[in-house]
């Protein structure tokens, strides 16, 4: 054992591993960087010097990849707002909400701690677990898949707060919108309405960008200014980051736990992970009042929990053979590549190869985050420049990332649709975590639901694993409401002011009222195309719908009865961008993806950012030279148009 | 991607030089062109659409024949694999059926859940096999086994599995699993079976942990995943799939000598060879999902000598030792069908009669409660 253990440590530092691994580590960190791109894309590139290599040399480059995307597309989440893959939608909301407050370097630089720390505590609890995974792994059958998947979704409860209705409908759109597609159970298609786009649902990538990014890109452009609407401190804010993580040690060290666990069982892994762990950063705070506005710890959490989730998905990859995630779904092609089939073998033949891949990912963590670390604080100097000089290079560089989803016109229409929901839901503060939970989490809670009921029948719900993941679902959902019962109960026998016990009066704006009646109306709609499915096929998108509506009732009946709150919600400015984001999509298909990317940043830069016009020409050939150069790499083909085959062949 | 090839006597060298330029590239400092000796017949750049993701089965297929094809072909060609997922494949055969030139530029890698919609008339599919020629097919064989618990030996658990429904996890009704489960309903097992898996492997993970009485994998999975639980006493094979040989029978399968074929246990359990429409259907998605379980195509209209250019570099490889070895590992021990053999298989597999059809579709609602589309 210690002779394994020692071979694959020597094997782990011989140069030509180390070189390659350097290798691995920059590429990833670059398609990282690069909103959309991620694991699947940089392992694309990679794959092709794969096939022939010295196997444990290729595993260093892969394993080096592997490591630092869910370092690397943290900067696009904290600087940008963009959801560079789903390891980092958690991250988004509190990190991004920081940079807007200045403080981009400290979310950085913490978040790179975390990342870094988190990624070695799971290979170290790897190291050992890998010898004992298989029996684990196997006792997680289909009902406590299920149940997980709805610990996750009891996250909503969580994060959604005072308004608990609006959430659940928001959840509820979410689980709609997350039917879309087969169905699992019967193969059936549902609420496709003739659209081959949406035979195959739509895509996580799209619906990330759509509903984070898109309404934050408006938002910035109506405000004006900077991202960083306040001073930014960059240097005092990079060495906070770095005391924050020592402040939230405990935090760390529990969300890279969770994250290796979970990462180890297959088929779930990345998607319930940051919201699990994100929920948890809530419900452990004392002052949940920051989260959303800013909190730190809302990015601690899923960073330190991102890196060790994506070595724990290596466990159910190497020994099953069946992958944890998109990413890792990938890894295992190049496994195949240089010859080596996963399986029992991984541990009983080639322990020494899963030892050097299991420390290749502590290693290029370590390398990956000091790198981000050294240039968090130069890059956080991007939120002080006036967004308007931003917003062209960003926008086409989330239209490039959605088209990457399933690389159709589709997608950008998609990415469109989303964003004006989006759009109403920022503006109406409405909760987009919550949406987004319930589309990540659609799938797996109907296949494996259906799949424990068929495989065990009712049996499936007496499980022991079922009923502790059960009682952590309600301690989940009841022991904050029972805790401020209690804090209420001993506030009013001390102050004797009952009244101030009284919920606060729910708000009422005119999106809101929008939003009440076009959700119905999509009840409606949905509820007339999945009449014809079979029951099996049927009943996940009758549940979401009947959530969706029956919550829009709820909060309609509560506004009714409680006398609202007045809010105003402006909207106007909002839908003109959005109207000028569809127009943008018209031409590129028009025209052509890179010529109406081109003189859309162009036009934009001299006419709203006002530069110089010398900067204006060299940003926008700037992205030309980018979009080319991607579609020669990925080998791409961008929506054509009239004039793209002519300039670019 | 595009990379001028590098000849060089050392291979970590050439693997540095080649890792290198990509480094160069991928930060947008340079961008490599493509500098190519041109043949006369064979394109300088071939564009080899995979209508799979990366990494999935039939993307490390098509990358491991990649550079046995380029170097066996006159000239070198650069051969780019394009990746057009979606619809299961059928997107990117859609595209391809559209888009493609038929100058030899443009190849397609299929696979079984390319094959199967087209047999069945998915209304999404708009690609016909009619206009495509095979260059080359690679065989797959498949065993289904069962739980110990059913049976310690072959036998006794073939005569519990008659007895007793058994559950089995699929991933969709149309999918791969569709001969094994037609090949389980005519030996009269009452078969459970439980879709939404994502993938085989998922299936393997139900019936490890106990959830499935029976699974079904093919050749690979089943030696590196499956042949070590039948040592550990934790499952039992039943039967292979078996191969086709070159008359279009169905013969044992070379890797599991020992092992008889689905035809052998019906023959012994009914006193006479399977036949009637469920056989005939049975034969032809076999064929065309395992026999012929990944074809490299080309639109029909590419120029004769081309096609036989292609056929040819492919014999050329596959008869050698270094394929073998390196083959043995990504294909498991089955030869590549080349040229003639495989459009004859094709042709005989793809074409689907409306009895056939009409049986199976009576067959899917009635069995496991699904419409075909």
């Amino acid at each position: 054992m210690l002779d394994i253990l020692l071979s694959s440590l020597g094997q782990l530092f011989t140069l030509s591993h180390l070189l390659f691994m350097v290798l691995g580590v920059l590429v990833g960190l670059v398609v990282g960087i690069i909103p959309g791109l991620g694991g699947i894309a940089g392992m694309s590139l990679l794959l092709p010097f794969l096939y022939g290599m010295e196997p444990s040399v290729a595993l260093g480059m892969l394993m080096g990849l592997v490591a630092v995307i869910p370092t690397g597309d943290t900067f696009a989440s904290v600087l940008l707002g963009i959801p560079g893959s789903s390891a980092s939608q958690a991250t988004v909301i509190d990190g991004f909400s920081l940079a807007k407050r200045g403080q981009a370097a400290r979310a950085l630089s913490s978040a790179f701690l975390s990342s870094m720390i988190g990624g070695l505590i799971g290979a170290v609890i790897l190291t050992g677990f890998i010898l004992i995974a298989r029996p684990l792994v196997l006792s997680f059958s289909s009902s406590e898949l299920f149940m997980l998947t709805l610990l996750g979704l009891s996250m909503v409860a969580v994060l959604s707060g005072r308004d608990l209705f609006k959430g659940l409908a928001a959840c509820g759109l979410g689980l709609l919108v997350g039917a879309i597609g087969m169905a699992p159970a019967t193969g059936e298609f549902r609420m496709n309405f003739g659209l081959d786009y949406l035979y195959d649902g739509v895509p996580l990538v799209v619906v990330g960008l759509g509903i984070f990014a898109l309404p934050e890109i408006i938002d910035l452009l109506v405000k004006r200014g900077a991202i960083a609407e306040e001073p930014c401190k960059l240097g005092e804010g990079w060495r906070q980051g770095i005391r924050d993580v020592r402040e939230q040690r405990g935090l760390v060290a529990r969300c890279a736990a969770i994250g290796s666990l979970i990462g180890t069982i297959p088929g779930l892994a990345g998607s319930v992970v940051d919201w699990l762990t994100y929920g948890h950063a809530v419900q452990s705070a004392k002052d949940k009042s920051e989260f959303g506005q800013g909190d730190i710890r809302g990015v601690i959490a899923p960073e330190s929990a991102n890196n060790a989730c994506a070595c724990g998905a290596m466990v159910p990859t190497l020994l099953f053979g069946v992958p944890g995630s998109g990413t890792a779904a990938v890894f295992l092609g190049g496994l195949l590549l240089l010859g080596l089939q996963p399986g029992v073998g991984m541990i009983e033949t080639h322990l020494d190869l899963t030892y050097t891949i299991i420390w290749s990912l502590a290693l290029a963590n370590i390398l990956g985050a000091a790198l981000c670390l050294v240039l968090a604080r130069p890059v956080a100097g991007l939120t002080r420049v006036p967004f308007a000089t931003l917003a062209p290079v960003i926008t086409v560089l989330i239209m490039f990332a959605a088209f990457q989803a399933t690389r159709s016109a589709g997608d950008l229409f998609a990415l469109g649709a989303v964003g004006v929901l989006g759009v109403l839901f920022k503006q109406a503060n409405w909760s987009r975590p919550a949406f987004l939970i319930g589309f990540v989490l659609a799938p797996g809670a109907e296949g494996y639901f259906y799949q424990a009921v068929q495989f065990q029948g009712t049996d499936a719900f007496m499980r022991p694993g079922v009923l502790i993941i059960g009682a952590l679902i309600l301690a989940a959902l009841f022991i904050p409401v029972l805790r401020s019962l209690w804090l209420k109960r001993r506030q009013a026998s001390t102050v004797g002011a009952a009244s101030t016990a009284r919920a606060e009066p729910p708000t009422l704006g005119v999106i809101d009222v929008v939003l009440f009646a076009a959700l119905l109306a999509t009840a409606v709609v949905a509820w007339i195309d999945v009449a014809d499915l079979t029951l099996i096929g049927g009943i996940m998108p009758r549940l979401a719908i009947t959530i969706l509506a029956a919550s829009c009732l709820l909060e309609i009946a509560r506004c009714l009865l409680h006398r609202p709150q007045r809010q105003p919600q402006a909207i106007g400015q909002q839908g003109l961008w959005l109207i000028g984001f569809f127009a943008l999509v018209g031409s590129m298909l028009l025209l052509g993806f890179v010529t109406a990317a081109t003189l859309f940043s162009l036009v934009f830069l001299l006419t709203v950012a006002r530069l110089k016009p010398w900067m204006a020409i060299i940003m926008s050939l700037g992205v030309m030279a980018f979009l080319v150069g991607m579609a020669q790499f990925l080998t791409l083909t961008y929506p054509p148009g009239i004039i793209d085959p002519l300039l670019f062949g | 991607m595009m990379i001028p090839r590098t000849e060089t006597k050392n291979p970590l060298l050439g693997k540095l030089k080649k890792a290198a330029l990509l480094g160069i590239a991928i930060t947008g400092i340079g961008l490599a062109t493509s500098v190519q000796a041109q043949d006369a017949d064979v394109p300088g750049n071939i564009k080899w659409t995979v209508p799979f993701g990366v990494g999935g089965g039939t993307d490390v297929w098509a990358r491991f024949f990649a550079p046995w094809l380029s170097e066996s072909l006159p000239g070198e060609p650069t051969i780019m694999i394009d990746n057009v997922p979606g619809g299961g494949s059928i997107n990117g055969a859609n595209l391809f059926a559209i888009r493609a030139r038929a100058d030899g530029s443009n190849w397609l890698g299929t696979s079984a859940s390319t094959q199967y919609p087209a047999m069945l008339g998915d209304p999404r599919v708009r690609y016909d096999y009619n206009d495509w020629t095979p260059i080359l097919a690679t065989p797959t064989g498949g065993v289904v086994y069962a739980q110990p618990s059913l049976g310690e030996t072959a036998d006794t658990a073939l005569d519990a599995l008659l007895e007793q429904p058994v559950k089995l996890a699929a991933q969709n009704p149309t999918g791969v699993e569709l001969p094994v489960l037609i090949a389980l309903d005519m030996l009269g097992a009452d078969v459970q079976a439980v879709f939404g898996m994502r993938s085989r492997g998922e299936g393997r993970l139900a019936f490890e942990r106990g959830e499935a009485d029976i699974d079904f994998q093919t050749t690979s999975a089943y030696l590196s995943n499956v042949e070590p639980l039948v040592e550990a006493g934790k499952a039992v094979p039943l039967f292979s799939l078996g191969v086709l040989n070159d008359e279009g029978q169905i013969v044992r399968d070379p890797t599991f000598p020992d092992l008889p074929t689905f035809n052998e246990i019906y023959q012994a359990r009914h006193g006479e060879a399977p036949s009637g429409q469920e056989y005939e259907a049975f034969r032809k998605f076999f064929a065309s999902g395992y026999a012929l379980q990944k074809l490299i195509m080309v639109p029909k209209d590419t120029p004769q000598p081309l096609i036989d250019t292609y056929r040819q570099a492919a014999r050329d490889f596959v008869g050698t030792d270094a394929f073998k070895e390196a083959a043995a590992a990504q294909l498991g021990p089955y030869t590549p069908v080349i040229g003639d053999v495989a459009q004859r298989h094709l042709e005989d597999a793809m074409s689907i009669d409306e009895a056939t059809r009409d049986w199976l579709a009576n067959w899917l609602q009635s069995e496991h409660d699904v419409k075909l589309q």
